[in-house]
């Protein structure tokens, strides 16, 4: 067994191998490898005996459930409206410039992956930034550089 | 069902039908048709295509008449100019996704998006044309099903079919809002995914998104050029089904119009699969016969229940699904491929003719049929075995073509040698009939007696239902077989995938006893295969499968083991079954496959 | 200025819940269920159903096992309460779903909180542990569970959100049935939104008249506002229903509002002209807390551009109205402004929009049209030059 079919059947055990299991578990195997590889899925459709193509469209129907290389840390920056007016273009443009990577790459040491993301909450406090689980309202460009600085010495 | 009667009024006119009737359904009791797409009588309710909202009084949206159930008081309107109004835009929106190159299409005049269309008389496109924009795929890897998403209109369908019907979700709906779409793990092509070809999507894609391979030229072109000796043969349930594509009703036999038609499309000769479905009755039978032998009296460990194999849909869903029982598949070919390399053998002899000139063609009501022939191990004459397998509505495309007025034609008879069948035969065309066709023959192999059913018709194998199960009391046997005396043989019978997983299940886990099994990959059977012509629901195929048992009725030889022509072959070629030669040219191995 | 608007506690107020809940117990399901009819209370989620009834519907059912859900799939832009309520109040969440389980026979509760908000889990799974163990103390056969979203906002859709629980695509069905007679795995559930459990916990403690006594009509009781957008005090504020809009921009706008979106992405855009007489309920516009103000720099034509693209994205996919409807009414404005269409294609994008209000399967198709009609209609000119 491969470590992530280890890992995988380790999910069902805990969770069951019902259907209603499937997405904690999908879940778990993005938590731990940011994205969902063709042998997770495989690994997954095997423990709760689906068909490779449901699980494939399950995940997909999900915009945190990856099913291509994501990066280390995934940095979300919510595009909706109040972000939008509050400023989101030019936090997405200084993390352009400071990763040399475009929305939607990965840098080429896998560390980070750029994304946007639809409404998160924080309309409030924004432009507003999720970096992996952790929520960064209010940022600013000044902000943003920093706190991906210290994701970056963290490695 | 329950049995409290609603009440309502539809258009105005009132009508009482059963609690939990959809309204699709109290309005066709008073023929009304409210139109669909996504709906299929065959499938779940998905209420996703929206073509079949209707008003109702006091509700403020529209619901979806498929999947809306009656109630007490309702009062629909099925036409009213909201309806209109919001039918026509939801056609005009399935039309700017749409690949509408109509005339281009394979589809053309078969389409239910283009039927729709043109009852609405869309005229020229009011919205944006969303196809310009989008990358262009056509997936062609498979040599049974193509699949082209610039023509899907996400009416999931296909995904319902080929997880409800056949267990196999090779299709799922993937990925959401404006890039949904219909696809396959990974988006990987057809033919390296868990596909079995059955071709059940394509009978129920309403456009050309989902299509069978086609071949019709490059069958003209064999037709066509003089060096080339075109031999064809016709699958039972194509005769009952071919009519369908010119008008008549589902279940005319036609049998003696296609040979005709086939003939004046240029093939050389007409020939028949139902004698190679005799054929392997021979060889089935036998087989069957030896296995239980080798179980009751050597003791040997032998894979029972024995599994038939004619149904090459079935085959890959074994070799995917079920890979640890591959040895309880029978060994026999399916009777397309005994056909192919008896042709170029036994045959080409026969009428002095260079297997390599030798063109076979099938009509197959199947589309797995198209993967099974390019299966490497079916080259058992030393050629490819069969050249080109076509559908029923291929054929039925080409006589059309052709110019020929197929209602009209006169009757002629099949060529013989590989062309005299029996009425054995013809039903393997329906689910129950190997099983019928084989118990008729290898009853009175082992007691010298024909099988106890009133005229020969084994009722219990027949019907639609999705599993059956029957028991066979073998008694006063001939002293060869006298190890089979009282027992007790039990078969079951499985069509559609979905049944089949069932009945695998089953033996799997060890909860059944069964001695012989016949599975078809398609519901109902061949006559409703994934190369037959659509529509298809359960109606139709009864009708199809009442035209075969007629077909069977009506010959004079209705025992495989009693065709004359089947009985020469052994004599003169074969020698016996299970031989040498059969070994060569009429048995085939299986490969496991994966299931993901 | 008629009054000024009137600030409420009931939502993030400390209380003694388990008491709350013991004396509850106390008491008939019937009669609790009636107190939360006769309240008047409405889902606060934004579609406004009467709690009560709901409640009723599902304990009606005969059933061997029932569910009690936690909508906390809070996705709406411009709402943010629901994070807001679970991070300070969720106790009374708690309370409130062992509550409505009580009510209507369910034995096992669960959250469906947006992977958005996956920071508050830590905290939540400590929290429900302790209240689990307080329930079993009772002798209160009560279990709550937690279960993740995974980005999808139409999984709000209380159908949606149960086909997710149970490991599926977030497609709404088809309706009936209802999820009070079937829902999660097929069993009676009651889905209700965050702020709706607490709530009905409030009616519970005080009875009905308290709530009752406050708002309107058709719009009763107090509700927590998500604000943001051009205002010098953005945040969350729960408040006494029945108020205008104009009330509302005298209190939260900057003195410049030009517009507000109230509802989200999903609901209305009130131009200034017509503050004064609209009401933010169920007689007006109704709202499940989201209120953007806009100021006069703002363009309407990216808000809607915005929207569009907002439901687009998160549109299922499933029916031909909001799948295809949703693109037209993008890429339609877009060849307007760009001179590709007429301005007198606007027109047509309105009747489609008509059609995706009747015509959809579920709330998020049918509620496209009301922020595409109210922007147009309201700044027409905006979205054209």
């Amino acid at each position: 067994m491969t470590r992530i079919e280890e890992f995988v059947k380790e999910q069902a055990e805990k969770h069951g191998r019902d259907r209603n299991s499937l997405m904690p578990i999908l879940q778990a195997v993005v938590q731990s490898e940011r994205f969902l590889s063709e042998e997770a899925m495989v690994a997954v459709a095997t423990e709760l005996d689906l068909s490779t193509a449901d699980v494939f469209g399950t995940a997909t129907f999900y915009t945190f459930m990856d099913t291509f290389p994501r990066g280390k840390n995934i940095i979300r920056i919510c595009k909706t409206i109040t972000c939008h007016m509050k400023g989101k273009d030019a936090i997405v443009d200084t993390l352009e410039d400071m990763l040399k990577i475009k929305l939607g790459q990965t840098t080429t040491d896998g560390k980070f992956s750029l994304l946007q993301a639809n409404c998160l909450g924080w309309c409030h406090k924004g432009p507003v930034m999720l970096i992996n689980d952790e929520v960064y309202p209010e940022i600013t460009p000044e902000k943003a550089v920093e706190v991906v600085s210290k994701y970056l010495k963290k490695g | 069902m329950s049995k409290y009667k609603v009440n309502l009024k539809i258009n105005n006119i009132p009508v009482s039908v059963d609690e939990g009737t959809s309204i699709l359904e109290a309005a066709r009791t008073l023929n009304f048709t409210i139109p669909t797409l996504c709906h299929h009588d065959d499938l779940c309710v998905a209420g996703n295509c929206r073509v079949c909202v209707v008003e109702q009084k006091g509700n403020r949206v529209l619901p979806a008449a498929c999947a809306t159930p009656v109630s007490e008081g309702m009062e629909i309107m099925t036409n009213s100019l909201k309806v209109r109004q919001a039918r026509k835009h939801v056609v005009e929106l399935l039309l700017s996704e749409h690949n509408a190159d109509c005339t281009k299409c394979f589809k053309n005049g078969s389409c239910e998006l283009q039927d729709m269309s043109n009852d609405y008389r869309i005229g020229d496109h009011v919205f944006l044309d969303l196809v310009k924009d989008r990358e262009r795929v056509k997936d062609i890897s498979s040599p049974s099903i193509e699949k082209d998403d610039s023509k899907c209109i996400r009416c999931q369908r296909c995904v319902r079919t080929c997880a409800d019907l056949q267990a196999v979700s090779a299709l799922a709906v993937t990925h959401k809002g404006n890039e949904m779409k219909i696809s396959t793990f990974l988006d990987k092509p057809m033919n390296d995914v868990v596909c079995t070809n059955c071709g059940q999507c394509i009978n129920r894609c309403p456009t050309a998104a989902l299509t069978e391979r086609n071949y019709i030229d490059e069958v003209f072109d064999a037709i066509y050029d003089p060096k080339k000796f075109v031999v064809v043969q016709t699958a039972p349930a194509t005769r009952v089904a071919i009519g369908e594509e010119f008008g008549m009703k589902p279940g005319t036999r036609v049998t003696g119009k296609m040979v005709t038609a086939l003939r004046r499309l240029g093939f050389d000769k007409v020939l028949d699969t139902d004698f190679t479905a005799d054929l392997t009755i021979m060889e089935e039978g036998t087989e069957l016969l030896t296995r239980l032998k080798e179980a009751l009296v050597e003791g040997k460990e032998v894979a029972l229940p024995m599994l038939t194999s004619c149904s090459p849909g079935w085959i890959k869903f074994q070799e995917h699904l079920y890979p640890e029982f591959l040895d309880n598949l029978s060994t026999c070919k399916s009777p397309q491929q005994m056909f192919g390399p008896l042709a170029k053998t036994y045959y080409a002899e026969k009428v002095n003719k260079n297997p390599a000139d030798m063109v076979v063609v099938s009509i197959m009501p199947c589309t797995a049929k198209k993967f099974e022939a390019e299966r490497p191990e079916m080259r058992g004459s030393g050629y490819k075995d069969v050249d080109y397998v076509l559908t029923t509505r291929e054929l039925g495309m080409m006589i059309h073509q052709a110019g020929i007025d197929f209602q009209k034609l006169e009757d002629e008879r099949y060529d013989n040698i590989l062309g005299e069948s029996t009425g054995a035969a013809v039903i393997f065309g329906t689910t129950g009939g190997v099983m019928e066709a084989a118990l008729r023959t290898a009853y009175e192999i082992v007691t010298g007696k024909e099988v106890p059913f009133t005229n020969l018709n084994i009722k219990p194998v027949r019907g639609m239902e999705g599993i059956k199960e029957a028991s066979v009391k073998i008694k006063d046997v001939k002293p060869e077989w006298s190890f089979l005396e009282g027992v007790e043989l039990n078969v079951a019978i499985a069509h559609g995938l979905a049944n089949a997983k069932v009945v695998m299940d089953k033996i799997k886990d060890g909860s059944a006893n069964y001695h012989f099994v016949e599975v078809m990959g398609c519901p109902s059977g061949c006559i409703g295969g994934g190369g037959q012509p659509m529509p298809t629901n359960m109606e139709i195929r009864k009708q199809r499968a009442a035209g075969i048992y007629e077909e069977d009725e009506g010959l004079t030889i209705r025992k495989s083991h009693e065709n004359p022509e089947v009985q020469e072959i052994y004599q003169s070629f074969l020698h016996e079954p299970l031989g040498h030669r059969s070994h060569d040219l009429l048995h085939t191995h299986y490969v496991p496959r994966k299931r993901h | 200025m008629e009054k000024k608007i009137k600030k409420v506690d009931l939502i993030f107020g400390k209380v003694d819940y388990l008491d709350i809940l013991d004396k509850s117990l106390q008491r008939s399901r019937d009669e609790i269920i009636l107190d939360v009819i006769d309240s008047g209370l409405r889902g606060r989620g934004g579609a406004g159903f009467p709690t009560g009834l709901k409640w009723k519907f599902a304990k009606n059912e005969e059933a061997d096992q029932k569910y009690v859900i936690c909508n906390a799939d809070e996705g709406e832009p411009g709402t943010f309460k629901d994070r807001e309520i679970l991070t300070e109040a969720p106790e009374k969440v708690l309370a409130g779903m062992a509550l409505c389980g009580y009510c209507i026979g369910a034995t096992e509760g669960y959250i469906y909180l947006r992977m958005e908000y996956n920071f508050l889990l830590p905290q939540l799974h400590e929290q429900i542990d302790a209240f689990n163990k307080q329930m079993k103390e009772r002798n209160f056969e009560f279990t709550i569970f937690i279960r993740s979203g995974s980005g999808a906002y139409v999984c709000g859709e209380e159908t949606a959100l149960m086909e997710s629980m149970e490991g599926k695509r977030g497609e709404p069905r088809n309706k009936p049935p209802f999820p009070t007679s079937q829902g999660y795995l097929g069993k009676p559930t009651s889905v209700n939104n965050v702020e709706t459990l607490v709530f009905a916990l409030m009616i519970a403690k005080e009875g009905p008249t308290k709530f009752k006594e406050m708002g309107t009509f058709d719009s009763r009781g107090s509700k927590v506002f998500s604000v943001s957008g051009d205002t010098p005090t953005p945040g969350i504020y729960e408040l006494e229903l029945g108020m205008t809009l104009e009330q509302f921009v005298e209190e939260f706008g900057d003195g410049d509002t030009k517009a507000v979106q109230v509802g989200g992405a999903s609901g209305f855009c009130v131009a200034r002209k017509h503050f004064k007489e609209t009401l933010i309920g169920f007689e007006g516009i109704p709202t499940g807390g989201s209120m953007m103000i806009f100021n006069s720099t703002r363009s309407m034509y990216n808000i809607l551009h915005d929207y569009l693209e907002f439901m687009e994205e998160e549109s299922c996919g499933q029916c031909t109205p909001c799948r295809v409807g949703c693109q037209q009414l993008l890429k339609g404005i877009e060849a307007v402004k760009k001179g590709n269409k007429q301005p007198s294609y606007l027109e047509e994008l309105q009747k489609l929009s008509d059609t995706m209000r009747i015509a959809s399967k579920c709330g998020l198709g049918q509620s496209v049209p009301n922020p595409f009609n109210s922007i147009i209609n309201n700044f027409r000119e905006e979205i054209i030059y």
